[in-house]
């Protein structure tokens, strides 16, 4: 086993949560995405403090859990806050910033 | 002596200005208070002239350095004057007629209410006038012509409310800046040259300089000299100069301004001597110019520009007889001291015959006015003895000279100038006499004719009168000059000793005897006074007939001078103008504009990324990110 | 093939096919759901790597709570809107599509040229225990981070706390108020009646029985029932 592979799947749940963000239209369901990024980059991290053999990585990881975590509260909470003005959770619908 | 020379010119311009700044405050006393500078500049310029007689020939020279005027890098020229024997006869000559004109403005200007404007700007003229011929370098020279040209604008445009005034104002102004120009670049070949603008510096190093140079050099001062003098090419502005005040035209273009083109040809001797294919120019400029105005001058019937023309051609003898080298500089100078007695005094004359009939200038109505204007016709008549060159008058003297320096020139050079010189003879002698014959003598037009009665109208309320004293004093002492100046002068060779030591001296190698040109002239005059006495002593018509010969009709439309400037260069400089024109809009503007409106295009563009939603800029970022990422993989490949 | 190897092999298809579930699921519980499994293989490739105290952690916090969260607002904000398949954003598909293979292709092809080394393994680095050893980083080398993050904290609760707050505009309707209004329009008086009682079964998708031998509509969830297609209901 070496760390490419571990990588190659990070690289690769990345890609899919990017992807994700650009075609689901429901906020919660972009959120999760970024989740989904947030969480491929832990992974990279982990493999990281494994090859070299310091827990650094593995501290980065913990903190972005955090921050992650307040990130979730808060965003979950605007988008309860911009649901009950509007009845729908389509992130296409406000569009009107625009040319 | 430093001192008188510099207040010569100090005086006159000290004039000027306190008339110029008084203003109104001034209107009461301004006249006199010019009249006055004038006079002081005259008796400094005597005291100078006793001064200069009691030097020996060669050290007869007054040098005043004044202060450094233009120290910037190579070239340094000092604020200097030099009055020598060239300086000093046309010290005397512009004081001295420009004393006797300010007096005789004082009369005819008396109902005109900016007459001190008018002595302000004579008195200008005056200043800037003897700055050109006392400063003792090129660029001294050129301040004192620059000057006068001003002043010439600001007098023929005196009347401004009237635009051919204005027009004629403008004219004069263009045509000199052509001339101008040549001067000027002649001045920075010079320095290019030799390193300095002074005159001392200049004509000693004149051998040393290629004859390219020389010649350039010449061309170049004759293009200014024609300019200021009004030779062809650029003769068109003399005649509609003559709508300024007849003082003016008496003063700077009959006198002084116009002669200026002539010293700068004579003081650029040296110079000219080095380089005869200038000298060629400059005769052939001096003949082609005394034929043109001849004929001219046969055609018009206003006197102002009838004598305007027979300036024109005295100055083409003037200048034919400076290209001639040292044997015809003193000649020259001998008929512009005499030109300035008797042309002054011609145009004081027509300048009073015009107070006494009502400013009128066609003297087609003209007619009988010898008994009327007893003093005018004297002095007038004076006067045009001596233009013809009767002897023993003022220009025999002078205008024999120049024909005997032309035929004296040798070979068939010598027989063409002294052939068109005797042919100008004969013309002037011609409309000088027919312009006699038209206002002093015949009938009198400007009454009805016999029979008419009141229905005709014509000018039955003139009155003419002979003018007042302070007009007419001056035109006497003209007058005896008209008369003596050119004995005085030539006989003995008294000018041309006295020019010596600035123009050198030229042994004359007779071609033919002297008597045989002597006879010559005479008889060109002759057939001249006839011819004009056959045709007008007798019944002349009131108005101008139209169906006369070709040449008559060239000869009226001034031999078509305005208009082929208008279709070379009035019409061209158009073309010109408007391509030029056409050029900034389209490219010029259209570039910057056609900038703003591509920067709008390319932002309408651009401003279709912003859609308003976000996954479409997460598109855009992903996207970036990507090419990012891109750009460090090949960073890396590369090293 | 070590148990490494297959533990990787078979977590990462996990991870994978729950990440696919996440962007393809039609509807967002699907997705929710597709999520927490991803995390939770991923918190044993944690555990596998040496990362105890962080497998954990993702398993407890990630997955438990944040995941959870995600549910709760989902159940709160609209759990039955199925996502509509066509794409309002003319050429999104494709270009995201596009985007993310390029994107993909360049992050693998920068590992693949970056990444040479290979394990050097965390024994030495877990000597006092995983636990003792990323105490020790967080607390003495990483500390200010450590206070920054949970000054975080707490503004986050606090965010959300006045994110979600609504301002009282009128009073507040008391219990009687309450009870006044539901029978003015013709309320039922009872509870509705449990589903699956009186039957055979007692699942919640089964209907109770009235007393004349028909099911009762309002015992089951109209979540559950589902779309009706008898106008009669």
């Amino acid at each position: 086993m070496n760390p490419a592979h571990y990588l190659y799947l990070s690289a690769l749940l990345f890609t899919i949560g990017a992807a994700g963000m650009l075609l689901r239209r429901n906020a919660i369901v972009m959120f999760m995405c970024v989740e989904l990024m947030l969480n491929a980059g832990n992974l990279a991290f982990v493999t990281f403090a494994r090859m070299h053999g310091q827990l650094d990585g593995q501290a980065v990881a913990f903190f972005t859990m955090v921050v992650a975590a307040c990130e979730v509260v808060v965003g979950l909470s605007i988008i309860v806050a911009i649901f009950r003005t509007r009845r729908n959770a389509d992130v296409d619908e406000s569009h009107l910033l625009r040319h | 002596m430093p001192t008188i020379l510099l207040l010569t010119i100090a005086l006159p311009l000290a004039g000027a200005v306190i008339l110029l700044l008084g203003g109104r405050a001034t209107d009461r006393w301004g006249h006199l208070l010019a009249c006055a500078a004038v006079v002081a500049s005259f008796a400094c310029s005597a005291a100078l002239f006793a001064h200069l007689l009691h030097l020996p020939a060669e050290e007869r020279v007054v040098v005043h350095t004044l202060f450094s005027w233009v120290p910037v890098g190579a070239l340094k020229v000092d604020f200097g004057l030099q009055l020598d024997a060239l300086s000093m006869c046309f010290v005397l000559l512009i004081t001295g007629v420009g004393a006797l004109i300010h007096f005789y403005s004082i009369g005819y200007m008396a109902h005109d209410p900016d007459r001190r404007r008018f002595f302000a700007y004579l008195n200008l003229f005056v200043a800037a006038m003897l700055l050109l011929v006392l400063a003792d370098n090129y660029l001294g020279l050129y301040t004192g012509w620059e000057g006068v040209g001003l002043a010439s604008y600001l007098l023929i445009g005196f009347w401004s409310y009237k635009p051919s005034a204005a027009a004629a104002a403008k004219k004069a102004f263009i045509v000199n800046r052509v001339g101008d120009m040549g001067l000027a670049i002649a001045l920075m070949v010079l320095f290019n040259a030799v390193g300095s603008v002074n005159f001392s510096t200049v004509f000693a190093a004149a051998p040393q300089l290629s004859d390219g140079t020389l010649t350039a050099v010449g061309l170049l001062l004759l293009l200014g000299a024609c300019g200021k003098s009004a030779q062809v090419p650029l003769q068109s502005w003399l005649g509609d100069a003559m709508e300024g005040p007849t003082p003016v035209s008496a003063l700077i273009h009959a006198a002084t301004m116009v002669t200026a083109g002539v010293y700068l040809i004579v003081r650029s001797g040296p110079v000219f001597n080095l380089a005869p294919v200038a000298q060629t120019a400059v005769v052939t400029v001096g003949a082609v110019t005394l034929l043109f105005g001849a004929i001219i001058g046969c055609a018009k019937d206003d006197i102002k520009k009838a004598l305007a023309a027979s300036t024109m051609s005295q100055i083409g003898y003037m200048v034919l007889a400076a290209g001639l080298g040292p044997a015809g500089y003193a000649v020259a100078i001998l008929h512009l001291l005499t030109h300035g007695f008797f042309k002054a005094g011609l145009f004081l004359g027509a300048g009073s015959v015009m107070h006494g009939m009502n400013d009128e200038t066609d003297m087609r109505r003209y007619g009988g006015l010898r008994s009327l204007m007893p003093i005018t016709f004297v002095t007038f008549g004076l006067g045009y003895l001596a233009i013809i060159g009767v002897p023993p008058f003022a220009g025999f003297f002078s205008k024999d000279a120049i024909i005997e320096s032309a035929v004296n020139a040798g070979g068939l050079r010598g027989w063409l100038l002294g052939g068109a010189a005797l042919l100008g003879a004969a013309i002037t002698a011609f409309y000088m006499t027919r312009v006699m014959l038209l206002t002093f003598f015949g009938e009198r037009r400007w009454e009805a004719p016999l029979g008419a009665g009141e229905a005709t109208g014509e000018g039955t309320s003139n009155h003419p009168h002979e003018s007042p004293a302070s007009m007419t004093a001056p035109m006497v002492v003209l007058a005896i000059g008209s008369v003596g100046a050119g004995a005085v002068l030539a006989i003995g060779g008294r000018l041309q000793t006295w020019l010596e030591p600035v123009v050198g001296s030229h042994e004359a190698d007779h071609v033919v005897p002297p008597w045989v040109t002597t006879v010559l002239a005479l008889v060109a005059v002759a057939v001249g006074v006839l011819i004009a006495y056959r045709r007008y002593a007798a019944e002349v018509p009131r108005t101008a007939p139209q169906d006369v010969s070709a040449l008559t009709v060239a000869a009226r439309r001034d031999l078509y001078g305005d208009a082929i400037n208008e279709a070379v260069f009035m019409r061209g400089g158009r073309q010109i103008t408007r391509a030029m024109v056409a050029v900034d809009d389209t490219a010029i503007d259209g570039s910057v504009s056609g900038a703003t409106a591509g920067v709008r295009r390319i932002a309408d563009a651009l401003r279709g990324m912003q859609t308003g939603y976000a996954r479409s800029y997460a598109l855009s970022m992903l996207a970036g990110t990507g090419l990012f990422i891109g750009a460090v993989l090949i960073a890396a490949a590369w090293r | 093939m070590n148990a490494e190897a297959v533990a990787f092999w078979v977590l990462g298809t996990v991870a994978v096919v729950g990440a696919v579930g996440v962007v393809a699921a039609p509807k967002a519980v699907y997705s929710a759901l597709s999520l927490a499994s991803t995390m939770i293989a991923l918190a044993v490739i944690y555990a596998a790597q040496g990362a105890l105290f962080l497998g954990v952690v993702q398993v407890v916090v990630y997955t438990g709570a944040v995941m959870m969260l995600f549910l709760f607002v989902l159940m709160l904000i609209g759990v039955d809107s199925a996502q509509s398949l066509t794409e309002t954003i003319r050429g999104q598909r494709i270009a995201a599509v596009l985007a993310g293979l390029g994107f993909g292709a360049l992050l693998i092809a920068g590992i693949g040229a970056g990444v040479t080394g290979g394990f050097v393994g965390l024994d030495k680095a877990n000597g006092a225990g995983n636990v003792q050893g990323l105490a020790q980083l967080i607390f003495t080398r990483n500390l200010w981070a450590f206070e920054l993050t949970s000054a975080l904290l707490i503004t986050a609760a606090l965010g959300a706390m006045v994110l979600a707050h609504r301002e009282r505009l009128e009073p507040r309707k008391t219990q009687r108020e309450m009870a006044i209004e539901r029978f003015r329009d013709g309320g039922r008086a009872t509870p509705q009646p449990n589903p699956g009682v009186y039957a055979r079964r007692n699942a919640v998708d089964t209907m109770a029985r009235l007393p004349d031998g028909s099911d009762a509509k309002s015992s089951v969830s109209a979540t559950i029932r589902g779309p009706q297609t008898d106008p009669a209901q």
